[in-house]
């Protein structure tokens, strides 16, 4: 398969049976070829000025002209030589102080010296990739504040988390390698529309066992499950207090999910859901095939598409699986990471959270967090609430040339993080106190009134 | 409760984080007959404590009352009693993804000072992980031990009294990862090679100042390190407040100002004393950043082994 990068094109085949970390160089078949440790041996007379009070930009001092590069391109030469080339022809190059050299050799060398590194997927690598290329359907989460969601969440194998994202699977494969897949706690992921993106997700490259205990559920059924009336269709598997519920609201859900169900189907082709994913629905199919059979039977009218029906089933299946989940309402954190307003999302979700639970919250702006903050107080249940941001600094360390390289402020999105505790049920009682302890920031803002009068 | 498994319940012999609010919080270890002195009065742990849920609010007997909070790193990293400077949850959190922790991973630490960043990397590599340890002080070294074994982690963790620059990590070929949090990282940087796997890893060195980290630079490139990386992260925290800013007299009447609609974004911004005065205020909420903040913790180096 031939793949394009940074305006090359090649193909992967030769690449196998290294180890990660190997770096190739391209050779003009588009055949990658393991690039050998080169020893230095630039040591020539090294020759060099103090400063550039000599140097006159006047545009020649570059001997080969545009031509003569494309000629030696175009004769297949190793770039390592047209670099040296490059040094050659140059006038100035020697009156140049020795920084300047190694800065002109370098500069060429990011050129005409293609090198590709493979290496292993991670959150590291992903999650930098992701923002540097596509920093648009990560909603500009930049990896330091996924590094400190990670964190401030306590993301640990045993959990069982509740994750919403719309950061096309990202921030959802970075809690899968936290955690550490089959048998190490469990995650629901909520999704808002047809179905979960996981587009990045699948880069992760995880084996199968780390879906096991995957589950997604759709956001537009929250609130019905919340209040309780939240159709779980009528499952042999189901327990008998459920069922009269679904009975009564049968009918119109039914109808409804079927319908949410064909779209999600035609959306998944297209984000690219994992293969692992159709595998793992593939086994569990077998065990369920006489269930579903009868199933089958009772909607034969309605369709008569097998394979269809099947995978309706299984999702239904998964859909009541992570529905029961959810409904023991002792989730280990929650984290969100999304397009939408993080208020409404907050105030609903947290409801399936446990007491004493981190819970972090990522947005893009600072101001639907003021909000947030403001009527999670209000709710109460949480304590510990913190708004805050992160900024990263990158530094070029080299004797005697060390300096930042740039600043990363803003763009990197703000966090709201606190932990859960039991919800009091009668809220005057503590009025007093609370406002005492909570509002102590009043007080202040009072004082600061009071100047201004 | 465990530092690496939630557990609903307070148990004799948890440590367990008592919450006064206002960020303000100590560490307490459950015990049977034991009270603990508040702000708020005394929380008796056999009656107040043990049985009870976390993240319950427990009252004290001046009425007033705290909340039990179940404990995790980040909030040891907050209480924990300092033997040391220690790394904050900032620094661990980039750390950790950078040296692509999970859990199973091996890691190599030193120091192991007050224990703060330990409690992160055990939580990050349980149940299959470890973590090994080196503290050239002897007395930190057994205190270190002590925590490990109340916290229920000691199972995970190696804890090596030896100085890693002349004696290493005390293993050979097994680490994924290594972190350095010590005066001079370049003399250990040879070990820490030699700790990593054969196939390679990750390795990050914490240092304040920049002369430290040069040198550090300098021995990873000579020992063959790649992806060598320094970066620098600050947290900035944000109150949020309502403000009410007084709209400036003009000179111009008070029936202008109020048909403009410009007197209040709020109309019901009764609470505010200014709102009795001829002029109007604009309301609206605000993350006020703190007026101190960290500016500088240290320069985090990474590199790759391959």
């Amino acid at each position: 398969r031939k793949i394009i990068f940074e305006k090359q094109w090649f193909y992967l085949d030769n690449a196998i049976g290294h180890i990660y970390g190997t770096t190739f160089e391209v050779t003009s078949g588009g055949n990658l070829q393991p690039k050998q440790e080169v020893e230095e041996t630039t040591t020539e007379t090294k020759e060099a000025g103090t400063d550039n009070r000599n140097i006159v930009d006047d545009g020649r001092s570059q001997k080969l002209t545009h031509d003569d590069i494309k000629a030696l391109k175009d004769k297949g030469i190793k770039g390592q030589e047209i670099v040296q080339q490059l040094i050659e022809n140059s006038t100035t190059f020697r009156d140049k102080t020795e920084f300047a050299q190694d800065k002109y050799i370098k500069k060429k060398k990011k050129k005409y010296e293609a090198v590709i590194a493979i290496v292993k997927p991670s959150t590291r690598i992903l999650s930098t990739m992701y923002y540097a290329r596509e920093p648009g359907k990560i909603n500009h989460l930049r990896y330091d504040t996924l590094a400190q969601m990670l964190t401030l969440g306590n993301i640990r194998a045993g959990n069982k988390m509740i994750v919403m994202e719309t950061c096309a699977g990202l921030v959802l494969g970075a809690v899968m390698e936290r955690m550490g897949g089959k048998g190490y706690g469990s995650i629901i992921q909520m999704y808002p529309g047809a179905g979960p993106v996981r587009a990045a997700t699948s880069c992760f490259g995880f084996p199968k066992c780390f879906f096991d205990n995957l589950h997604e559920f759709p956001l537009s059924k929250v609130d019905s499950l919340l209040s309780g009336t939240f159709s779980t269709e009528t499952l042999p598997s189901e327990p008998e207090d459920n069922a009269q519920v679904g009975e009564e609201s049968n009918g119109l859900t039914d109808e409804k999910q079927i319908s949410l169900q064909d779209t999600e189907e035609e959306s998944t082709t297209e984000t690219a859901m994992e293969i692992n994913q159709t595998d793992e629905q593939e086994t569990m199919d077998l065990n369920a095939e006489d269930v579903e059979f009868k199933e089958n039977k009772e909607k034969e009218n309605k369709e008569n598409v097998r394979e269809k029906q099947r995978k309706q089933w299984e999702r239904r299946k998964k859909l009541i699986e992570a529905a029961a989940l959810l409904r023991e309402k002792n989730a280990d954190g929650l984290i969100v990471a999304s397009k939408f307003h993080p208020t409404p999302l907050l105030l609903s979700l947290l409801e399936f959270v446990a007491p004493s639970r981190p819970f972090v919250v990522y947005c893009q702006y600072k101001e639907p967090l003021l909000e947030c903050y403001t009527k999670l107080r209000e709710r109460g249940g949480v304590i510990n609430l913190k708004l805050s941001e992160t900024w990263l600094r990158n530094y070029q360390v080299l004797p005697d040339r060390s300096h930042p390289k740039l600043t990363m402020s803003g763009g990197g999105g703000y966090l709201l993080s606190g932990i859960t505790v039991v919800l009091d049920k009668g809220k005057s009682d503590s009025g007093d106190l609370e406002a005492l302890k909570m509002e102590e920031p009043s007080s202040k803002r009072c004082k600061v009134q009071d100047l201004h009068c | 409760m465990s530092f690496v498994e939630y557990e609903d319940t307070i148990k004799d012999g948890d440590t367990a984080i008592v919450f006064l609010g206002h960020e303000s919080m100590f560490p307490v270890k459950v015990q049977h007959g034991t009270v603990t002195q508040t702000k708020y009065g005394v929380i008796r742990h056999s009656t107040d404590l043990i049985g009870k849920k976390y993240g319950s609010k427990v009252t004290c007997s001046k009425g007033g009352w705290v909340f039990i909070l179940h404990p995790t790193p980040e909030l040891w990293t907050m209480n924990l009693p300092h033997r040391t400077q220690i790394l904050y949850s900032t620094d661990i959190s980039i750390i950790t993804m950078m040296l692509e922790l999970k859990p199973g991973s091996i890691v190599c630490e030193s120091g192991t000072g007050s224990g703060s960043l330990s409690h992160a990397l055990i939580r990050t590599v349980a149940p299959t992980g470890h973590l090994y340890t080196v503290e050239f002080h002897q007395q930190r070294a057994e205190k270190a031990r002590e925590e490990f074994r109340e916290h229920g982690v000691e199972h995970l963790v190696t804890v090596t009294n030896q100085d890693v620059c002349k004696n290493g990590f005390g293993v050979s070929n097994i680490a994924d990862a290594v972190f350095l949090d010590i005066p001079s990282p370049w003399e250990a940087i040879g070990h820490a090679k030699s700790a990593l796997k054969a196939e390679g890893g990750r390795i990050c060195s914490f240092s304040p100042c920049i002369e430290q980290v040069q040198r550090t630079c300098l021995a990873m490139e000579e020992y063959g390190f790649t992806e060598i990386n320094t970066l620098e992260i600050l947290l900035r925290v944000y109150n949020v407040r309502t403000i009410s800013l007084q709209i400036p007299d003009l000179g111009k009447a008070a029936e202008d100002n109020s048909s403009a609609g410009f007197d209040s974004s709020n109309p019901s911004n009764q609470g505010s004393p200014c709102a009795n005065l001829q002029q109007g205020t604009v309301q609206f909420k605000s993350g006020v950043p703190l007026r101190e903040m960290v500016g500088h913790t240290g320069y985090l180096t990474f590199a790759t082994k391959s």
